[in-house]
């Protein structure tokens, strides 16, 4: 902001400048041109001092030579004529035995910006790349950068660009990479300055005298090398070795990237290389600057997209402090939410319920969140501490306690019971449209279990005229009708009130035509309109699915150390501010298609897996009919939970373990071991095993992620066989794969380890060698076995071996999907 | 590469501008500003962008510290150059606040311009800079004795401005559990020395001293941490056999060893609470009552406390506040937006026993709103004390310089997230 009386202001300064008695006293003239620069900073316009300033140019006075140059960068655009007075005294200034003032006036000359002055320019810069003193020649390299950039469309001056190219080998590393910087800009329509396999290596091996920046600038523009044989590159992997766990975070990000790119074929290396960062990454969590530490979280993030795994043991790391702000906490709870297993779940837990009263409400929603995420795969903890929370009556915590159950109940049916008890009275508290959307929501389609919905819907269609939220008012006639068909005698009255409503007295069109809708479907008889509302109650295709898939490396290299991760907002996961979890669910659903869930022609693409998902679907169809010559039928019902699952295994291997034995039968259960050869299934994504299995109507109860060792599924069915009578009706059997692995692959973890001793060659070498074992360890590892775990009540020999062969051919057939 | 640096007071004023590849207007200023006030809490205001133009921006000293860029630049590479920007001016007049900016607005102008060159970072070794800068700085107030009792003795901020620009610190993070519930330390164990124009320094750590969960441990007090690093100048010779670091400081203060250590710590915590939390019913009409008994266990003996803010986050809506504190120089306040109450203890003699009782009136009190009680955070700051046990054993200049030189060694404890769940 221009001060008042600004006027008076430059004029007093004016008159200060020309007062020859100031001129000829260096401190008062120095402190006048001072003052000139604070007005400037502040924003007051001087340019009509401007040749007052130029006189002041001509001094020995270095202080006075910056203040003056920091004045004439500024405003020479303004007076390009003016300007060419000073080019003489920066030309002579050029000339000085002062190589300090020799810098200032070649950098100066260069910052002037003004097209007119390129040709007084050219000579001294010519001169000052050839200058004794270092601190000349960075500014010289610069200063033709910044000269091409000037006039853009001039040509390429040959000459120069051979003489930056031999500057490359400068002995002063800033000139060095100020030469990279500059070649980058001038050929930048060629596509950068080209580096081959010399100068390459010749900037490896002086990485090391550069400083942080240096070290960063050159590790950037290495990424566009591509070494030509295995050998160098691993040459290279193992001098920059060093450099990736460099306490710097900002070399340490740059190496990274430069890793990832050089190993883009090989992604058992960039793994290990994301598990060597891991300790610098972690260090860089706790900087003293929140902003490092933002930057550190944001890219945990990216790293745990491909290992999941990586930061398991250090959890701790990531609990809030009790004053960081808000976009900190709620970073560190995204990560806590991937990182959770079965050792730490519980501090885990305690820790996020801390969270859940935090001050700031949008810290709290998202602690509760967090726990319904966790809730996927621990879900009689969570709903404990969710319904613990309802007890507080606060607003803001309750709304976001049953959108998070709501969104929890989608995933996971089996907590149903649990939430329906929970919901009770907690309409009192409910304010915000999203969190009386989702207990609408939870009325409507549990509306049978919770004896007080039908009292809860009145009170709402009672002040549906006061309501002024449309989702609100859709929500409210889809939960109404819902509750309709299932408690008919209650809710009657209280429909035909709404529809009343809603037809005749409602202006917005979007609900008029939903309850003129809903009307003709009662019209058309309640069968009609059952099988349209009463949809599934859960996502079928995520069952208690934790986690999302592991993406490869290459999917987020190219963002790694840039302003990408940082930008993102919070992760798509979030469902809360959206409506209904059927609408969220990405795949249009036509409604009259509900009805036919259990039909196998159904399949619930995942998002990131939909190709394969549906490849899958064609092969597992086949393997059905084929199987389907034994009379044999799998259902999924009666659903069981996950602790019913525990006992009745757990129970089995008990009675198995007193009697021994490999295969112990007993007239009332069988248990079998099988071997099936199916190489990358522990590798295949779960959402793809899990689509496939449900075709089948097998269900998965719970899975390790993938590329984990060892590697568990547990499943269950159940069978129908229809034929004999002589045989039981149905049976239950339960399932686990196990795939151990083997201890090649545990030792190769280690190979990036200790490789800063590489250095030498026969120690490089050996690098190498490890580096390529890993590699055929992996090839090796393919070839195992996959156990099979089954246990049958009761017993019904035939229907075993034809759920072997279901199973067995899905897995096949997923493994060839999978390589 | 960076397009322009601006340094912004916490009110907005511009304190220094300049652009180095003149490509985008000195608008941006105006824009970013608007930017920063619009945002809400939760976001994150590390990076925003206008058009293609993106701001990176720290905060340090309540100054807003910005960069633009037009490129896709690394995150890592500008934060890190921001704050070591703003430590580079704090070392060269002294400290960070918007009246030091603006005395010193020459020397940062010559700084940024030998330290950024067409938006390409030069260097930032400040032996390096020395030798170009050339404005003196100019500092708020004569050094006076005066100055020195005015503040905290201990207050390791504002010791560094008056006493000296160039101190070394090292900053372990600690944390560890306990039944109570987490307790997170930070300690910054500040050595302050002053380096003048000695050529190297040795510094001597306990000769027990080990990293690494999987060393074996001694029966002795051994001094253990489970990660450690050091700064580049420091030169780890006689570090294995006798636990002594060589540096060659350069001039500034610097982190020396930054260490880790998580779950077990070596001595107890310093500060233990008691916390009881009883209903009171109270009278036929009035609001029930909720009181928090907060009696504080000593810390180690020998331990001076200076500060000890304590934020006791209590049910949502509080009418008032009655208190009872055990000495008159204590006081303790209701923070309603925040939901705290704060409880000040200005001095905190080792080996004793502080306990306050504090009355809140909750109108409408459940059962369940017991649960919202807690946690209790402290911020202290303790004098001659390291959690880790991790001593200087001897500090040496060499070469022995001719005259007395002054060398302190200074051991600090500062509190960064202590908390301790009821």
């Amino acid at each position: 902001m221009p001060y008042l009386g600004s006027e008076d202001m430059v004029k007093e300064l004016r008159r200060a400048l020309s007062n020859p008695n100031v001129q000829s006293d260096q401190l008062r003239y120095r402190n006048t041109i001072l003052k000139v620069i604070r007005a400037m900073s502040q924003g007051v316009d001087v340019s009509g001092l401007f040749s007052e300033i130029v006189k002041a140019c001509a001094t020995v006075d270095i202080v006075q030579k910056k203040l003056v140059y920091v004045f004439l960068c500024s405003y020479a655009a303004l007076n390009p004529e003016l300007s060419l007075l000073v080019i003489n005294t920066l030309r002579k200034d050029c000339q000085d035995p002062n190589p300090m003032v020799r810098s200032l006036a070649l950098r100066n000359m260069t910052n002037l910006r003004l097209s007119s002055l390129v040709e007084y320019v050219e000579q001294p810069l010519t001169a000052g790349l050839r200058d004794r003193a270092a601190c000349v020649r960075r500014v010289a390299v610069l200063g033709w950068a910044k000269l091409h950039n000037l006039q853009p469309n001039s040509e390429i001056d040959a000459t120069v660009v051979n003489e930056l190219y031999s500057l490359l080998r400068d002995p002063d590393p800033v000139v060095m990479v100020n030469c990279l910087r500059a070649l980058e800009e001038i050929l930048k329509e060629e596509g950068g300055v080209a580096i081959n396999k010399p100068i390459a290596h010749h900037l490896l091996n002086r990485l090391k005298e550069c400083d942080v920046w240096g070290q960063c600038e050159v590790l950037r523009i290495l990424e566009r090398y591509r070494p030509q044989s295995d050998d160098e590159l691993f040459d290279i992997l193992s001098l920059l070795d060093t450099s990736l766990v460099s306490q710097h975070p900002p070399v340490m990000a740059a190496t990274l990237s430069l890793f990832l790119s050089l190993c883009s074929a090989l992604p058992a290396v960039s793994l290990s290389a994301l598990e060597r960062v891991r300790a610098p990454l972690l260090a860089a969590c706790g900087s003293t600057s929140r902003e490092l530490r933002f930057t550190a979280l944001c890219h945990i993030q990216l790293l745990l997209r491909s290992v999941p795994g990586l930061m398991g043991a250090h959890y701790k790391r990531f609990f809030c402090g009790y004053a960081e702000p808000a976009y900190i906490k709620q970073r560190k709870m995204q990560v806590l939410v991937e990182l959770v297993n079965d050792e730490n779940v519980a501090m885990l837990l305690d820790e996020l319920k801390g969270y859940c009263t935090d001050v700031n409400t949008d810290t709290a929603q998202a602690a509760i969140s967090a726990i319904g995420r966790i809730g996927r795969s621990y879900s009689d903890q969570c709903l404990q501490i969710l319904t613990g929370l309802l007890g507080l009556k606060q607003e803001h915590i309750t709304s976001a306690v049953v959108q998070t159950m709501r969104d929890l109940v989608w995933v996971c049916p089996q907590c149903s019971d649990t939430v329906c008890l929970a919901l009770e009275g907690c309409e009192e508290n409910l304010q915000d449209t999203q969190g009386r959307q989702a207990l609408l929501w939870l009325l409507g389609v549990y509306g049978e279990r919770i004896s007080s919905a039908p009292y809860v819907l009145e009170v709402f269609i009672d002040g549906v005229r006061s309501e002024t939220s449309l989702e609100v008012k859709m929500e409210l006639l889809t939960a109404t009708l819902r509750l309709f068909l299932c408690r008919p005698a209650e809710t009657q009255d209280m429909l035909g009130r709404l529809l009343h409503y809603c037809i005749e007295e409602e202006t917005d069109m979007c609900v008029r035509d939903q309850a003129l809708l809903y009307y003709h479907l009662l019209h058309c008889g309640i069968e009609e309109t059952r099988k349209v509302l009463q949809g599934r109650r859960s996502d079928p295709s995520l069952g208690v699915l934790i986690g999302r898939p592991v993406e490869p490396i290459s999917q987020w290299a190219h963002s790694f150390n840039t302003l990408e991760p940082l930008r993102q907002g919070t992760v798509t996961t979030d469902s809360s501010n959206k409506g209904s979890p059927e609408h969220v669910t990405s795949d249009p659903k036509p409604n009259s298609d509900l009805s036919d869930d259990l039909k196998p022609c159904q399949i619930e693409t995942v998002q990131t897996a939909s190709d394969s998902a549906s490849l899958c679907t064609e092969y597992s169809t086949d393997a059905l009919s084929s199987s389907a010559v034994a009379p044999l039928s799998l259902s999924l019902s009666p659903a069981l939970s996950p602790e019913e699952f525990e006992r009745l295994w757990l129970q089995r291997q008990s009675l198995h373990a007193e009697q021994g034995g490999e295969e112990k039968e007993d007239g009332d259960y069988l248990c079998t071991e099988e071997c099936v050869q199916c190489p990358t299934i522990p590798h295949c994504s779960p959402q793809n095993l899990q689509a496939a299995l449900q075709l089948v109507n097998i269900q998965t109860l719970a899975f390790t992620p993938p590329h984990t060792l060892p590697w568990r599924v547990y499943l269950y069915t159940h069978t129908h066989s229809s034929c004999s009578a002589s045989k039981p009706p149905s049976t239950l059997i339960l399932g686990e794969l196990l795939y151990t692995g083997e201890p090649k692959e545990d030792c190769s973890k280690m190979v990036m380890e200790g490789s800063h001793e590489q250095l030498t060659t026969e120690g490089e070498e050996a690098a190498v060698d490890r580096l390529r074992g890993r590699e055929s360890a992996r090839q090796q590892s393919q070839t195992e076995d996959v156990k099979v775990t089954l246990k049958q009540q009761p017993r019904d020999d035939k229907a075993l071996k034809g759920f072997l062969s279901v199973l067995t051919t899905v897995l096949h057939t997923l493994s060839t999907e999978t390589t | 590469m960076i397009s322009q640096i601006f340094i912004l007071s916490s009110k907005g004023d511009h304190l220094i501008y300049k652009d180095f590849r003149g490509e985008a207007g000195s608008d941006v200023v105006s824009i970013f500003y608007e930017k920063v006030m619009t945002l809400t809490g939760d976001q994150p205001p590390v990076v925003m962008s206008h058009k293609d133009l993106q701001f990176i921006h720290v905060r340090q000293g309540g100054l807003y510290w910005v960069a633009t860029t037009t490129a896709d630049s690394s995150p890592f590479t500008i934060i890190e150059f921001l704050n070591r920007l703003a430590a580079l001016v704090k070392d060269y007049c002294g400290s960070l606040s918007e009246k030091m900016v603006q005395m010193n607005f020459a020397l940062i102008y010559e700084l940024l311009d030998e330290v950024v060159d067409y938006g390409y970072i030069q260097t930032t070794s400040s032996d390096v800079l020395k030798n170009f800068i050339q404005t003196e700085a100019v500092s708020s107030r004569p050094f006076s004795l005066f100055d020195i009792s005015n503040v905290g003795l201990f207050g390791a901020e504002t010791q560094q401005s008056i006493v000296a620009p160039s101190s070394a610190a090292t900053r372990p993070i600690q944390s560890s559990r306990e039944q109570v519930g987490s307790i997170f330390l930070l300690y910054i164990q500040t050595c302050s020395n002053l380096s003048s124009c000695f050529t190297e320094m040795r510094i001597g750590l306990n000769e027990e001293f080990s990293i690494g969960k999987s060393q074996l441990r001694g029966y002795g007090a051994a001094v253990r941490v489970d990660e450690c690093s050091f700064h580049q100048a420091v030169r780890l010779d006689e570090f294995d056999s006798h636990r002594i670091l060589r540096l060659c400081p350069s001039q500034g203060e610097q982190t020396v060893m930054q260490y880790q250590l998580s779950d077990d710590l070596p001595s107890a915590p310093p500060f233990r609470l008691f916390p009881t939390i009883e209903r009171d019913s109270g009278g036929s009409q009035n609001p029930q009552t909720d009181s928090l008994c907060l009696p504080e266990h000593p810390p180690p003996p020998s331990c001076l406390l200076l500060k000890c803010v304590m934020y006791v986050t209590p049910v949502a809506s509080v009418f008032s506040l009655s208190q009872e504190l055990s000495s008159p120089d204590q006081s303790a306040e209701l923070k309603p937006q925040s939901r705290a109450v704060v409880w000040k203890v200005p001095r905190f003699t080792g080996g004793t026993q502080l306990s306050a009782l504090f009355k809140l009136d909750v109108p409408g009190l459940s059962s369940a709103s017991m649960q919202e009680v807690g946690p209790v955070g402290l911020s202290f700051e303790l004098p001659k004390y390291t959690a880790t046990g991790l001593q200087i054993r001897f500090l040496r200049l060499s070469p022995v310089q001719p005259g007395p030189s002054q060398r302190w060694v200074r051991y600090v404890t500062h509190s960064d997230s202590y908390t301790i769940r009821i």
